[in-house]
């Protein structure tokens, strides 16, 4: 489907006639802008994109993308999308959730479409907050969160989605930041290129109920406390002044002028292990965010193995009518 | 040896024992002979939702009941003539539903002090003469004469002893003359490669038929001649066969692949099982992590253009029903099958019952109606199935189709219909554009209201659906009061309209008289039944039969005044008789019994002539 004689479109022809209605200075802005923008790049036709979201501020996505789109039901987009896809494998099919449709209420479908590896793109914007229903905290807050729903504090733990996504047997999970513009649009294609389920966490500033959340990675010390992964390179950060060094599987923090290069741990998109300890430094006191592609494997996909089935049982039984089926079996006749 | 025939009409047999004592299966090889024999028949099966109940209990007891006749029967019949019992626990759960006067075939050897504890017998009822006054018993020892049968064959003796429902059946096959060739047949193809089992399996049956002849426990044996069923070529059908056979059906019209995407739950799996094994077809089936995934990706595939379909029970529609409001508000075509088992909560999983009906019709938040279509035999099931498809394309809705556990596992012959003798479906995508600037994804069909299809994939008919309310035509978001009404509206209408494909009702009986016996879905044969009884005894009683219940047929209301009395028997507290009072406003009655089996004919007649009195 890709690569056949597609006309050359550009990121207009991907925006809607819909007014888009964010709050000015949200962070969906910039992802919204960004994929406009790279989608015509991908060689593929338009109509072959599908959009499909649940609930949120960040499910209204759909609406603002001149494809095919669906903006369903609260935490069941990965569902929606993965009759979508069986239903046409040759589409392209994209699910926008947010921290709280795709972990909390939609928690299960999340986990089963990855351990499928359904060919989906999973975008989950998580502003660590539920937006549109106006500022509770969700299953990515941190602990003591205050919000009109837990004044005195959240006593929820939040969970790690990477992690979770790795131990779902996702095939592709990655990280990226909604102002890490170039970065973001890279990530965006190594998924679209990643012929199996693949989950992109997007850190999203909501700036009316959480703000300055990702600060931390966006602000002027960002190089201080990010570190980008890139395959088969070593592991440095803060303009090359630290490193991260392994030992067993504990990650430290180590200066850069006191080591050298072939010390410092290199990554590999296909090591599950090192993808397990990538992923737990999420939000880690000491070691840096890790932004980037943490884990990348090829598997059949879910959607593939379905069409080898059906083909592979016309092969076997050939194909018949129904007429045969009605037939079939102990018969006997009234005349 | 003086043996005499006795010819009879019909007649009820019921097999009864513990779970392992394979009941159902052998109720299953009375049926196939029986439908080859030319009887009409009828069957229930009755097990237990435990896979396995402790060996002896009474929760673990199963059973299977089937009245055959010699004319068109519409029940599995009331109480059985004939009880198989393999245990005490079988006898203990069905003695008192035997006819007075009935026979009973015991298993002597199952009746063990432990056995007898465990059934909370605190003498054996063999033996303390608490039968003989009302029964006609025939003990066998049927262990140890399966022993005997199979002497030579290498086979352990517990194996052996699993034989004895054959033998039973060999019992049953003698009493009413009955061929033993197809169930032999069946044993070599079930169990091909596994000699010792086939040999085992085929004498004990033999031995059980030799047992009838030489026996003088039986004196009279009897003779149920072949029914005078329409001419054809008929096969026996369970309910959720033919609703899995209609669906295709419809595929096949249509032209469209089938997705199934559903969660396993008693008792409509087997349609899930069933459709997994005709991928030739073309059909894809997606066992979800949950019902609401199952529906969820239904609408999915209903938006890329399959014939996308559901099945489930009544605490998987609860789940279902969020994504079905979606289905309403983005009129996407679907169906949506509920095999209806007892309730609320987990309930009974294996027995029937009619009481998701209003589930069904309101079971979902805001005003979101669809049509609701019930089957009313098993061998209904295969056509209601096929409407419920060619509906939903037609007009573009999802459609619930409602059967139950006594459909779904319930039997009878069924003439095989001809495919192209079936309505056609069409079905037409969207291609181009329906106005000049854009695509409209909601512009409607003047008659049906129905909207078009564009599926992913469509040049130039990319457009977006949602759950948030949409301005007619374009499908954009619209909080407009004016409009939301106008749609809420609209969506009724478009239900409504369904009417005019509604075939007109049929009466059985006269057009009018002293009581209309009103049914829908399973209820269907013990009306008919009953009302066939009653207007032989000369009463003023008809029956007529409801199949689409949202929205019901233009021309019930005529046929409702014609009455002076409506009865509504339903297995549930009287939700379809709610319906027809409110919608007709007329002082309808209600038959309301709720014990996880099928109203009986005989109650149906009784209650009749009570309010006929
Ligand atoms: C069944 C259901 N429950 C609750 C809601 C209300 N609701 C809508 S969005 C949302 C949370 C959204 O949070 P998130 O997914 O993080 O999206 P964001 O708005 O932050 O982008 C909730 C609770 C709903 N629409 N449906
Ligand atoms: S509430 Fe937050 S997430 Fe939602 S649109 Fe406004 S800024 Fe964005
Ligand atoms: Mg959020």
């Amino acid at each position: 489907m890709t690569d056949v004689q597609v006309p050359l479109l550009t990121k207009k022809d991907y925006e809607s006639d819909q007014a888009v209605r964010w709050c000015p200075g949200c962070g969906d802005y910039a992802i919204l802008a960004q994929t406009q923008k790279i989608m015509p790049t991908f060689g593929r036709k338009k109509e072959e994109f599908v959009f499909v979201s649940g609930i949120g501020c960040s499910s209204r996505f759909p609406y603002y993308m001149n494809t095919y789109g669906f903006h369903t039901i609260h935490g069941r987009a990965p569902a929606v999308a993965t009759g979508v896809k069986i239903a046409n494998p040759d589409l392209s099919v994209w699910v926008v959730t947010g921290d709280g449709d795709g972990l909390s209420i939609g928690g299960n479908h999340f986990m089963h479409v990855l351990r499928r590896n359904m060919d989906l793109n999973i975008l989950m914007f998580n502003n660590r907050i539920y937006g549109l229903t106006k500022g509770q905290y969700s299953p990515t807050s941190e602990q003591g969160k205050k919000t009109k729903a837990s004044p005195f504090g959240s006593i929820d733990y939040p969970l790690n989605p990477p992690s979770l996504a790795l131990g779902a047997q996702a095939t592709f999970v990655a990280r990226t930041i909604d102002r890490w513009q170039k970065h973001l649009a890279e990530m965006m294609l190594r998924s679209y290129k990643h012929d199996g389920g693949s989950f992109i966490e997007i850190y999203q500033n909501c700036n009316i109920f959480n703000d300055h959340a990702f600060e931390e990675y966006t602000g002027v010390d960002k190089f201080d406390n990010v570190i980008e992964l890139k395959n088969n390179e070593p592991m440095i950060f803060a303009k090359g002044t630290k490193g991260i060094k392994l030992e067993g599987s504990k990650a430290t923090v180590v200066d850069m002028e006191k080591h050298s290069l072939d010390e410092i741990l290199v990554h590999d998109e296909s090591d599950l292990n090192l993808a397990h300890i990538i992923a737990n430094w999420t939000t880690h006191p000491v070691l840096p965010e890790p932004i980037g592609v943490i884990y990348s494997i090829d598997k059949p996909s879910y959607n593939q193995e379905m069409v080898n089935q059906v083909e592979m049982a016309k092969k076997i039984k050939g194909t018949s009518c129904v007429q045969d089926l009605l037939n079939a079996g102990d018969t006997w006749v009234v005349s | 040896m003086g043996k005499t025939f006795k010819t009879i009409d019909e007649a009820v047999i019921r097999f009864a024992g513990d779970s392992g004592d394979g009941m159902q299966l052998t109720g299953g090889r009375f049926t196939e002979t029986t439908a080859i024999v030319g009887n009409d028949l009828s069957t229930l099966p009755d097990f237990p939702a435990e896979i396995r109940a402790p060996a002896g209990s009474l929760a673990g007891v199963s059973a299977f009941q089937i009245k055959f006749s010699s004319k068109d029967i519409h029940t599995p019949g009331d109480k059985p003539d004939v009880l198989v019992a393999m245990n005490p626990a079988a006898l203990k759960v069905h003695r008192n539903e035997l006819i007075p006067g009935g026979t009973m075939i015991i298993n002597t050897d199952a009746f063990t002090k432990k056995n007898l504890k465990f059934a909370g017998f605190e003498s054996n009822p063999l033996e303390d003469g608490s039968l003989d006054d009302y029964f006609t018993i025939i003990p066998i020892e049927m262990n140890k004469m399966v022993t005997a049968a199979c002497e030579g064959i290498e086979m352990s003796p517990k194996l052996i002893g699993r034989t004895k429902n054959f033998f039973a059946l060999g019992v049953l096959f003698y009493m009413y003359d009955r061929p033993l060739d197809a169930t032999e047949a069946w044993l070599k193809k079930k169990f091909k490669g596994k000699d010792a089992i086939i040999e085992a399996n085929t004498r004990a049956l033999n031995a059980g038929y030799n047992f009838g002849d030489t026996t003088e426990l039986f004196m009279t044996r009897f003779k149920v001649e072949k029914a005078n069923l329409p001419t054809g070529t008929y096969r026996n059908m369970n309910g959720n066969l033919a609703t899995s056979l209609g669906l295709l059906a419809a595929s096949e019209k249509s032209g469209l692949d089938l997705f199934y995407g559903g969660y396993p739950i008693t008792p409509a799996s087997d349609i899930l099982h069933t459709l997994a094994t005709w991928k030739h077809f073309g059909v894809q089936t997606f066992q979800a992590e949950d019902e609401i995934a199952g529906i969820s990706s239904v609408v999915g595939a209903a938006f890329t253009g399959k014939l996308a379909v559901t099945a489930t029970s009544g605490p998987g529609i609860a789940l279902k029903g969020e994504a079905l409001g979606l289905g309403v508000i983005t009129e996407l075509p679907m169906v949506i099958i509920n095999v209806q088992r007892g309730g609320p909560s987990t309930g009974l999983p294996t027995k029937t019952e009619q009481s998701d009906l209003n589930q069904a019709l309101y079971g979902r938040n805001g005003e979101a109606p669809l049509p609701v279509i019930a089957a009313a035999t098993p061998g209904d099931c295969f056509f209601a199935a096929y409407e419920a498809c060619k509906i939903a394309l037609k007009y573009m809705t999802p459609v619930i189709l409602l059967t139950d556990g006594y459909l779904a596992n319930g039997s009878e012959p069924w003439k095989i219909p001809n495919v192209d003798e079936l309505e056609d479906i069409d079905v037409n995508f969207a291609q181009e554009k329906n106005s000049e600037e854009e695509y409209l994804p909601y512009l409607r069909d003047e008659k049906t209201l129905s909207r078009p299809w564009a599926i992913p994939g469509t040049p130039g008919l990319e457009h977006r659906l949602g759950g948030i309310e949409k301005a007619e035509n374009t499908g954009h978001v619209s909080y407009d009061p004016d409009n939301h009404h106008k749609m809420v509206e609209l969506r009724q209408e478009k239900v409504n309209r369904i009417q005019q494909d509604i075939a007109p009702t049929e009466i059985f009986g006269d057009d009018h008289g002293d009581m209309l016996v009103l049914s829908w879905g399973g209820t269907y044969g013990s009306c008919r039944s009953a009302v066939e009884t009653l207007r032989e005894e000369g009463n003023k009683v008809s029956h007529a039969h409801i199949r689409w219940i949202s929205p019901l047929p233009k021309d019930l209301g005529e046929i409702i005044i014609g009455f002076k009395n409506v009865l509504v028997p339903e297995i549930n507290l009287g939700q379809f008789l709610r319906l027809i009072r409110s919608e007709y406003l007329v002082d309808a009655q209600g038959l309301n019994l709720v014990r996880g089996r099928p109203i009986s004919a005989s109650t149906i007649v009784e209650t009749v002539k009570k309010k006929l009195d």
